[in-house]
């Protein structure tokens, strides 16, 4: 049994069918990579997974429990952190308040207002706000304007957030879209620790074949809304059918 | 001092020593002179207002500024406290605290249902709603609820609610039954009570209703500094930054905009309550969507988002309203006397559009001309400024200027 | 049913302006994404059109008429008009009377140059600025707007006539079999509709048919596309700001007779058009029109004296009320495309 148990989902927009019975195991403390060319649903998985989506059929479960019907915040509030395709920081905050706002959501849960307490308690997510930037090597930049930071920096700030909820599950939308070489082997990295560090679960989709193979134990091959094969990463390098389904060739 | 640190400490007695010598400080000129006719603006009912919309305009701050959800109905609020603070004067006396506590219960219960209602939705949908809600009210204090044949008569229309001889006043009323009609008081101090000050030819008049508006809105303003230093205050404006990553960081962000949209339903309700205990009268146009509009224009003319923007706002918005309406074309000759004739004309003609009745036209276009060119107000024109005049004596300085707190 | 039928007519004229100055918002938005806050102004101005016009047809000068004398004996001075002395008193008292139905060829270049100083003078400034910023300088637009024409003309309202030939009224109950005045609704507001409908058709035909309005069609749609395809879309919207500044003008200009032109009537109009264009869908014309006559209608049936019994004040409530129950239940409206302005 998995952490994340995806069952016989379907989902339709209009004429396309978006995914087609999709069955998907990711177990537990594993990273576990989605790929497929463009088209191929992957993104309409994950926003299944995270709540944005309600699929037409089919289950998913986490450790047990039904995601569906839950709202983005719930499914959060249950261990899933989302890494967005563009980071999605709090670009009008500064650097320490950004990881601040994380802590409190999980010290307090979805709906504790934080009205007017202030001093100790603050104290108190401030350290660990610190103590975080501090294992990002991010310290020193924690009262810049977030907004400000180089993209690569803004990934590792919102990873970085996404960890500081201590989730079970992480869920990377194509991290490194978009980077610079250096950005996207500083990330590969990031990740690799993580993955020492944290009894975590990864689950990533993702286009570049340089980070999937530097990363996943196990992969999942997406095509036309249908998982094609799912293997580790040395059978899926060769294997017939994923060519098939990234170049057209026929086998 | 009172959990505030140095900076916000010394902005918070900067204001209160600005509040408690507004006498002195909006009174330059002595008395009688030609000046003091168009520049002084010590007079206790102006003073009143620039405290009154200067809470008012806070606590829409505190949901605008904070959050960026912008509310174009705000005024019913205003007008809700108004009617509730009058009612309160009507039924139990004249004291004006229970008056206060009342149109802040009442208008927090509408800001609850209409901001549950309203915050379902973001963007210009919610400033649509919140428009909508506040024309309902306005209409029906005009109409149905106003009609004085009705049964249900809570606003008396377009004369306004006021007080009358045989209003029941459990607590009071056998004192004042007869004769004139009751003062609303602070425990016995009447409300339009003045100390006058008589110093050479200068006169300063000392309000007793000034000074307990002042007050409130220094409590007021003490507490939105709290809110906005407060991790709830983060919360809020993580919420204007990024409501979706709020979302995928586990919290549900309507408890924290519900619960802003309510502060500043609050403020706008005991700011309502303040106008009616000065002046016991209370009518439908307070709470007409152009009013939500110019509450709009204060906080943007101050600076949204930042402290003490909403005084600044409040209080330019009146006192130029104030200047601008005593200005007539006779001033404006006289004044530009010194030009030859044919071009005093020509500038008075042109003048003459933007001064005394014309007033609105100055204020639409200084409120653009401030969307356009200084998005932040006038207080970031100031930051501005001073930017200006310490890059000039140190230039390392300027550089850790634009580390500062975004919301100063 | 007589009651009924009066009650869909007198929603008509109300819902034609609300449909034709939703028409021009919902062409602004749609086109470029703007929150026009400053289009009551335009429908205002549109009004002042036909003030002024009428103003400059009855300008006159004084003449001494001979044949007549006044109580002294003195020779009579009256007012000639300019109209009057240079077509001859006939044709220029006609000229006069139809001010109105002419002030639409006087509005037309006046309100396409109005749309076109204000999206190239200012809204451009706005396409990258927040929504909230569209929105208050449109606002502020407005109320300058506003005040530049009460200082002109006034705070009054200033009674503007339709053509004499229309100030009657017609008498819908006899044609229809029903007893004489049980349904008379006034010429004028026949014209209204009219007039209404043929600008609407204009427009959609405009839209639909003509080469320039299939590109605009297709920029509302997908404005990437458009550009990629090597098409300047920008000058076309700037043109639709123009063509939409002017719809919401006839829209003031044939409202002048129904309603005295005030200053303050753009924005009395604005908050309810703005409510028609959140019922009919963020973005759909169609949608647009039809809430405006929906809800035109909806509010005169409110203000029927049998249903203010039941639910008193709902005449002056109703508009609202439905536009909130449909934004909550059905964010993009009526016909509105799925995820306008959801976020």
């Amino acid at each position: 049994m998995g952490i994340l148990e995806v069952k016989n989902v379907n989902k339709r927009f209009g004429g396309l069918q978006a995914l087609g019975d999709v069955n998907l195991s990711v177990q537990d403390q594993t990273v576990h990579a989605i790929i497929g060319p463009n088209g191929a649903g992957k993104s309409t998985l994950l926003n299944v997974l995270v709540g944005k989506l309600v699929p037409d059929t089919g289950s998913v479960m986490f450790d047990g429990q039904s995601v569906l019907g839950r709202k983005p915040f719930e499914i959060n509030q249950m261990g899933i952190s989302r890494v967005f395709q563009t980071p999605e920081i709090f670009s009008d905050l500064s650097v320490i308040e950004n990881m601040m706002i994380p802590i409190f959501a999980r010290r307090d849960g979805a709906f504790r207002l934080h009205a007017i307490e202030h001093t100790e308690n603050e104290k108190e997510i401030i350290e660990q706000a610190e103590h975080m930037l501090e294992s990002l090597n991010m310290a020193d930049a924690r009262h810049d304007h977030s907004a400000a930071m180089s993209r690569g920096n803004k990934r590792r700030l919102e990873i970085g957030m996404c960890l500081a909820q201590n989730p079970r599950l992480l869920l990377l939308d194509e991290p490194t879209a978009g980077m610079a070489r250096a950005d996207t082997n500083a990330t590969i990295d990031l990740l690799k620790q993580i993955k020492e560090e944290r009894d975590i679960t990864i689950a990533i989709i993702e286009h570049d074949m340089h980070v999937v193979f530097s990363l996943a134990e196990r992969i999942t091959v997406l095509a036309q809304g249908t998982p094609l094969v799912e293997d580790t990463p040395d059978n899926i390098k060769g294997h017939p059918k994923v060519r098939e389904a990234y170049l057209g060739e026929s086998a | 001092m009172l959990g505030l640190n140095k900076k916000d400490t010394t902005l918070l007695i900067i204001v209160a020593f600005m509040a408690l010598c507004a006498p002195f400080i909006l009174n330059p000129f002595p008395e009688g002179s030609s000046m003091a006719q168009m520049f002084n603006a010590g007079y206790p009912d102006l003073m009143q207002r620039f405290v009154i919309f200067g809470i008012l305009v806070i606590g829409f701050n505190i949901l605008f500024g904070l959050t960026g959800y912008l509310s174009f109905g705000h005024a019913a609020f205003l007008g809700i406290g108004s009617y509730s603070a009058v009612w309160m004067f009507k039924l139990i006396g004249m004291n004006v605290i229970p008056a206060i506590l009342l149109s802040m219960v009442v208008s927090g219960v509408f800001a609850l249902l209409i901001g549950y209602v309203s915050l379902r939705r973001s963007g210009i949908y919610f400033s649509i709603l919140t428009l909508a809600f506040a024309q309902m009210c306005y209409n029906l204090a005009y109409s149905v609820l106003g009609n004085p044949a009705s049964s249900y008569n809570l606003t008396n229309g377009e004369t306004g609610l006021q007080l009358s001889l045989n209003d029941p006043r459990i607590l009071d009323g056998a004192a004042s039954s007869e004769g004139s009609l009751p003062v609303t008081n602070f425990f016995g101090v009447a409300m339009r009570d003045s100390v006058q000050l008589e110093i050479g030819s200068w006169l300063f008049t000392f309000n007793a209703g000034y000074y307990l508006c002042a007050l409130i809105m220094l409590i007021s303003f003490y507490v939105s500094i709290r809110i906005f230093r407060s991790p709830f205050g983060l919360m809020l404006r993580a919420v204007k930054s990024n409501q979706q990553r709020m979302n995928y960081t586990g919290l549900n962000t309507k408890p924290y905009t519900l619960a802003a949209f309510v502060i500043s339903g609050i403020y706008a309700g005991l700011a309502g309550g303040l106008l009616s205990s000065m002046d016991p009268l209370a009518g439908a146009e307070r709470m007409h969507w152009t009013a939500s509009g110019e509450i709009v224009i204060m906080a943007i003319l101050g600076g949204v988002g930042t402290l003490i923007g909403p005084i600044v706002g409040a209080g330019f918005n009146e006192y130029f309203k104030n200047i601008l309406s005593k200005i007539n074309d006779s001033v404006l000759h006289q004044w530009l006397s010194f030009l030859p004739d044919g071009l005093e004309d020509a500038i008075v003609g042109v003048l003459h559009f933007f001064v005394g009745k014309g007033w609105h036209l100055s204020l639409g276009v200084l409120f653009m001309v401030v969307i356009i060119f200084l998005p932040g107000g006038l207080v970031e024109g100031g930051q501005r400024v001073s930017r200006l005049f310490r890059r000039n004596k140190t230039s390392d300085d300027a550089d850790n200027a634009s580390h500062s707190t975004p919301a100063e | 049913m007589d009651a009924i039928l009066l009650q869909i007519l007198n929603g008509l004229d109300k819902g034609s302006a609300y449909a034709l100055i939703a028409l021009g918002l919902t062409l602004i938005f749609g086109t470029l994404g703007v929150v026009n806050f400053a289009h009551g102004a335009l429908f205002m101005i549109g009004a002042f059109c036909a003030v002024t016009l009428s103003k400059i047809l009855n300008a006159s000068y004084e003449v001494i008429d001979e044949t007549k004398a006044d109580f002294l004996g003195n020779p009579l001075k009256v007012k000639l008009t300019y109209v009057e002395s240079w077509f001859g008193p006939e044709t220029g008292a006609a000229i006069i009377d139809w001010a109105v139905p002419l002030a639409i060829l006087f509005s037309i270049p006046i309100m396409i140059a109005i749309g076109f100083i204000m999206e190239r003078g200012l809204i451009k400034h706005f396409y990258k600025r927040p929504h909230a910023d569209q929105i208050l300088v449109t606002f502020g637009l407005a109320i300058v707007l506003q005040e530049v024409i009460k200082a002109i003309y006034g705070a009054n309202p200033i009674p503007t006539g339709a053509p004499a030939v229309f100030r009657g009224s017609f008498d819908f109950g006899v044609l229809l079999g029903y007893e004489a005045n049980a349904i008379i609704y006034p010429y004028w507001r026949m014209v209204y509709f009219a007039f209404s409908a043929l600008i609407i058709g204009g427009v959609f035909a405009f839209l639909q048919f003509t080469t320039f309005g299939m590109v605009v069609r297709a920029g509302m749609a997908d404005r990437e596309t458009v550009e990629l395809l090597g098409i300047n879309i920008d000058r076309r919207f700037t043109i639709m700001f123009g063509v939409a500044a002017a719809v919401a003008g006839l829209a003031g200009v044939m409202y002048a007779p129904i309603n005295s032109p005030n200053y303050h009537m753009g924005m009395d109009f604005l908050v309810l058009s703005f409510v028609v264009v959140v019922v009919g869908g963020m973005g759909s014309l169609p949608g647009a029109v039809l809430a405006g006559f929906m809800l035109g209608i909806l509010e005169s049936f409110a203000s029927m004296n049998e249903v203010k019994n039941i639910f008193p004040g709902i005449d002056q409530i109703i508009i609202y009320l439905v536009a909130i129950i449909i934004i909550l239940t059905r964010p993009r409206g009526l016909m509105g495309r799925k995820g306008v302005m959801e976020d």
